[in-house]
């Protein structure tokens, strides 16, 4: 009797995934105790939102992917609405427009459309899969370069790049063909001096800045300095944890957010690395195994462009944080401290977990 | 199925090619993932592994910082333990000004809270302009408990400022000893420059101060000490978390001088209002027991950056207090060459003592008549008397029987023209005339006429009152000479060892003790009934001296000098030199006060009280101005 209803309760949950998950989800409170010198409030917090995570991903992982194809399109045209709406009354916070305020608590309307732009682009292709055509790529293309549009004029360019790459894997699963992604290679390359100068200065400094952080050491490329010293200082088996000299003498910037991997990877070193880049592959594997077999198309492209998005998350940040890519404000998922994204992310494992569990009730 | 037979616009899609394309672009994408991550190993792999030493000494030396700390700088006494320099501590207001964005504004909040003064404000300014921005600039020193209070109270509204302990110079005796011991001042950038040349940079971590003339600039090594070590570890705001590692500092050494500072004073104040030098040596050892150069200025100014106007006022007074005329100052000797003269006349058999010449007045050479100081002569002159009355023509004679090269070979031994090189820098050289000097000095021979001036002092003869003091030092002790130096000893503060300077004579000149005797002998007349009798009147000791007066300005052929028709500044200076006891001297001085006119009223009377002081141990009574003239040279 428990055991069916057991057996009921956790039908759509996928045991790898979550397994890797809470290791990761582990792995982030142990870095995230040392990284806040042993504060006990911020473990507790991250608890807290580790559980609201698990809660919203259970939920997804019971509403079939059905349901998510009905709100593609309003949450769509909610997402750039709110975008409109920041860009004309937003609150201006570090010098960039990201914020609306929405009665009791101000939202971030970019967040949300790193789920709603695949979700439609995914839905979109589905809706005319029988007929595909370059015309429908380019209205893709058009779909997605709206959004991104707004929220580059925030400016919030880190955000813009993931939800591009976001697109840009749904496009590329839906069968882009290779000529037009030769092209566009070629046109991004073509167009780079014209974007580099509608670029902001901030954005041109961090790009100069990873070229050779040492022109800048206290301005600019401190960050990435100091966290690519803590890494390599690491070493092979790192200086233990709560040993961290980097982290603890606080060279180290946000240490328990984006930079919580140059923390971890200060005090577990090498091997660390190895078993974190191992957690991450777990994730992204049994993704790929679910987007492979998923049922329909709407399903393959949208599982496919979560778990290539998750991919760009880890790699950005890990790449940031080791000094080979530009210092943009991405979280390493499930590690670093911080509601929205744990949210977000669980949110798109929910999903994932959905989209692998409901494939046998579409089916018959 | 049917339809879409009907309807061949649409392409019929095969739905397992569909699925295996999709799979085919999942793969690639898959190994694009793969790749990536490979990338981050790779790049791991490379700062872990390949660069881990490098990056592990960089975080080493973000976390360790090295901390001097400098040691405490040796002492200066005289030779009975008074301090003429010490150490204090003291609590000083710091400022920062990388760390502040409007100094000024700062300085005048400051204001509010502790006392700072426009002089504050000026020395600060002028620290800014010298210093890098990045130091930590005193603008107030010695903070009293009061005002250290208030400000702890205030310290959160200012940032960039701090409250330090520090150990402070202080020169306890003023401008007593302002050319002697010197002082210390803050590094300049061109001091830095010589430290790093030298290799001594790492000593001076952390170090302000370094000497700057005097035995502080000469003795630096000695009183510097060696610069402790401490390792702590810091946070990335500068913050020390903990100490890691301590070397301590080991203390420079200090100084024991041979000066004798009640003496100084005895000299000091015997000078009255007059400008001027005096040299005090121990004949046996070379030992300088007073030295002064008057005026002197406070050496207290100093240390923490003179501020602009004190510097102004001292730097154009017309008194020249920064200039050291005992050692730096250059005088014609005056009458006080005569005793070498004598003694040359007698080592190169130019005249025998008892030879006498007749004295008309002055001398008569090449149409030039060289006239003697009294009118109409001192009659017949012999050796004795000669030295005994000072006469001029005596030595005019003299010196044209000597010739210039034979009377240069002759003075150099007792160091005319040359450096003592006593323990002190800045020594000017004076000038010991010869035919080669001239040559190099002005290309032109030498004129025989020239000669005449130079036996009586004056000519081109012009020497330190530093070198007067040593030559008659060297007379005293029958031709011994020793180099002057004023430490007596460097005492290691920890060990008690005591490194003694200059134990040994320089050099001996060699001089037949019968020659040496006729001069000594007329010198002891000098002051018993010669020129110098009037000073050393009743004096229970037998002493030795010679007098001079070195003209300032030239006098015109056929013309009288009149003191009270010349001006101040223009007017002779007086000089003595002397030593007693006569028969075992234990001092030998030379006293040179500028524009005081003839050397036994002015010169000689100082020295009677500094020999009074020394051998007798008695306080001088105040110097009463004598006017009469009987007394000249």
């Amino acid at each position: 009797m428990i055991r069916r209803i057991t057996r009921i309760l956790t039908a759509h949950i996928d045991n790898q995934l979550l397994v890797a998950l809470l290791l990761l989800m582990g792995v982030g409170l142990v870095t995230i105790f040392s990284g806040s010198n042993q504060s006990v409030p911020r473990i507790s917090s991250q608890v807290a939102n580790i559980l609201v995570a698990l809660g919203i991903m259970y939920a997804f992982a019971n509403v079939p992917p059905h349901y998510l194809m009905r709100i593609a399109l309003p949450l769509y045209v909610l997402g750039v609405l709110l975008l409109v709406c920041v860009a004309l009354f937003g609150d201006i916070v570090n010098g960039a427009r990201r914020w609306l305020y929405i009665g009791v608590t101000r939202i971030q309307p970019s967040e949300l459309m790193k789920i709603a732009v695949p979700l439609m682009l995914a839905w979109y292709f589905d809706r005319y899969e029988a007929t595909l055509k370059l015309k429908n790529y380019i209205v893709a293309v058009v779909l997605l370069i709206v959004p991104i549009g707004l929220i580059v004029r925030q400016p919030d360019l880190g955000t813009a790049l993931l939800i591009s790459a976001a697109g840009a894997y749904v496009l590329f699963l839906a069968g882009l063909s290779w000529r037009i992604i030769l092209g566009l290679g070629i046109g991004a390359a073509a167009c780079m001096p014209f974007v580099w100068g509608m670029m902001h200065d901030y954005q041109r400094q961090r790009i100069l800045t990873l070229i050779d952080p040492t022109q800048d050491p206290l301005g600019a490329g401190y960050h990435t300095i100091q966290s690519t010293i803590a890494v390599g200082s690491g070493g092979i088996v790192g200086k233990g944890w709560l040993q961290g000299t980097q982290t603890h003498l606080d060279f180290i910037p946000e240490r328990t957010t984006d930079f919580i991997f140059a923390v971890f990877s200060e005090e577990f070193g090498l091997f660390g690395n190895m078993l974190l880049l191992v957690l991450f592959l777990l994730v992204i594997g049994r993704g790929v195994v679910i987007t492979a077999n998923a049922p329909t198309l709407f399903t393959r492209l949208f599982a496919g462009a979560i778990t290539l998005t998750f991919f760009t998350y880890a790699f950005v940040n890990m790449g940031m944080v080791s000094g080979i890519l530009p210092v943009v404000g991405v979280p390493l998922p499930l590690v670093s401290y911080g509601g929205t994204s744990l949210v977000t992310i669980c949110l798109g494992l929910g999903i994932l977990m959905s989209i692998g569990t409901h494939k046998k009730l579409v089916q018959t | 199925m049917s339809e879409l037979t009907i309807n061949p616009g649409v392409e019929l899609r095969n739905s397992r090619l569909e699925i295996y394309h999709f799979r085919v672009r999942l793969a690639i994408a898959s190994g694009f993932v793969l790749f990536m991550f490979f990338l981050l190993f790779v790049r791991f792999f490379y700062l872990q592994v390949v660069k881990h030493d490098y990056y592990t000494t960089l975080a080493e030396a973000n976390r360790i910082s090295i901390v001097p700390i400098v040691p405490s700088r040796g002492i200066i006494v005289d030779r009975n333990g008074v301090l003429l320099a010490n150490n204090y501590s003291a609590y000083t207001l710091e400022i920062t000004p990388r760390k502040v964005e409007d100094v000024e504004a700062l300085i005048d909040d400051l204001a509010t809270v502790v006392e700072i003064t426009a002089k504050d404000r000026r020395r600060f300014r002028k620290l800014i302009e010298e210093s890098k921005s990045f130091e930590s600039l005193p603008i107030r020193n010695r903070l009293s408990d009061e005002e250290i209070a208030r400000f702890a109270a205030n310290r959160y509204r200012f940032p960039g400022v701090e409250i330090n302990a520090r150990l402070f110079r202080q020169y306890p005796q003023g401008e007593l000893f302002s050319h002697v011991v010197g002082h210390i001042g803050r590094i300049n950038p061109h001091e830095i420059e010589q430290l790093e040349e030298k290799g001594l940079d790492a000593n001076y971590r952390g170090t302000d101060y370094i000497g700057k003339v005097g035995l502080e600039q000469s003795y630096e090594t000695n009183l510097h000490g060696t610069t402790g070590v401490e390792e702590v570890e810091v946070d990335a705001g500068g913050r020390a978390v903990r100490t890691l590692s301590r070397s301590a500092p080991v203390s420079g050494n200090n100084l024991v001088l041979n000066l004798d500072a009640g003496l100084q004073e005895v000299v000091y104040r015997a000078f009255g209002e007059y400008r001027g030098a005096l040299v005090a040596i121990d004949p046996n050892t070379g030992g300088v027991l007073a030295f002064v150069s008057k005026p002197g200025f406070d050496p207290n100014l100093f240390v923490d950056g003179i501020d602009p106007q004190n510097w102004k006022e001292l730097n154009e007074s017309i008194d020249r207090p920064m200039v050291n005329r005992a050692l730096a100052g250059t005088y014609p000797p005056g009458s006080t060459f005569k005793p070498y003269m004598a003694l040359a006349a007698l080592t190169y058999g130019k005249r025998r003592p008892e030879q006498t010449i007749s004295d008309p007045g002055g001398f008569n050479f090449g149409g030039h008549f060289f006239r003697d100081d009294k009118v109409g002569g001192h009659g017949m002159v012999d050796m004795y008397k000669s030295l005994v009355v000072s006469c001029d023509t005596y030595y005019y004679m003299l010196a044209n029987d000597l010739g210039i090269d034979n009377i240069s070979t002759f003075m150099q031994q007792f160091g005319f023209g040359s450096r003592t090189d006593i323990d002190i820098t800045g020594e000017s050289r004076g000038i010991l005339p010869s035919q080669k000097w001239k040559m190099d000095r002005f290309r032109q021979k030498w004129y025989a006429g020239e000669t005449i001036s130079v036996g009586i002092g004056q000519g081109y003869n012009s020497y330190t009152p530093l070198q007067l003091a040593q030559a008659i030092a060297t007379l005293a002790n029958d031709g011994v000479m020793y180099k002057p130096h004023i430490v007596n000893y460097v005492e290691d503060i920890v060990t008690r060892k005591r490194t003694v300077v200059e134990p040994q004579p320089a050099r001996t000149i060699d001089l037949k003790p019968e020659y040496l005797a006729i001069v000594k002998n007329a010198l002891v007349g000098v002051n018993k009934e010669g020129t110098g009798a009037r000073a050393f009147a009743g004096a229970p000791y037998v002493s030795a001296g010679k007098t001079g007066t070195a003209q300032v300005v030239a006098i015109k052929q056929g013309e009288k000098y009149v003191e009270s028709r010349v001006a101040e500044r223009h007017r002779d200076h007086a000089l003595f030199i002397a030593y007693a006891p006569a028969d075992k001297p234990k001092l030998a001085i030379a006293v040179l006060v500028e524009n005081a006119g003839f050397g036994a009223r002015a010169a000689a009377p100082i020295a009677r009280q500094v020999f009074d002081y020394y051998l007798l141990g008695k306080q001088p009574t105040p110097v009463k101005p004598d006017d009469d003239e009987a007394g000249r040279d």
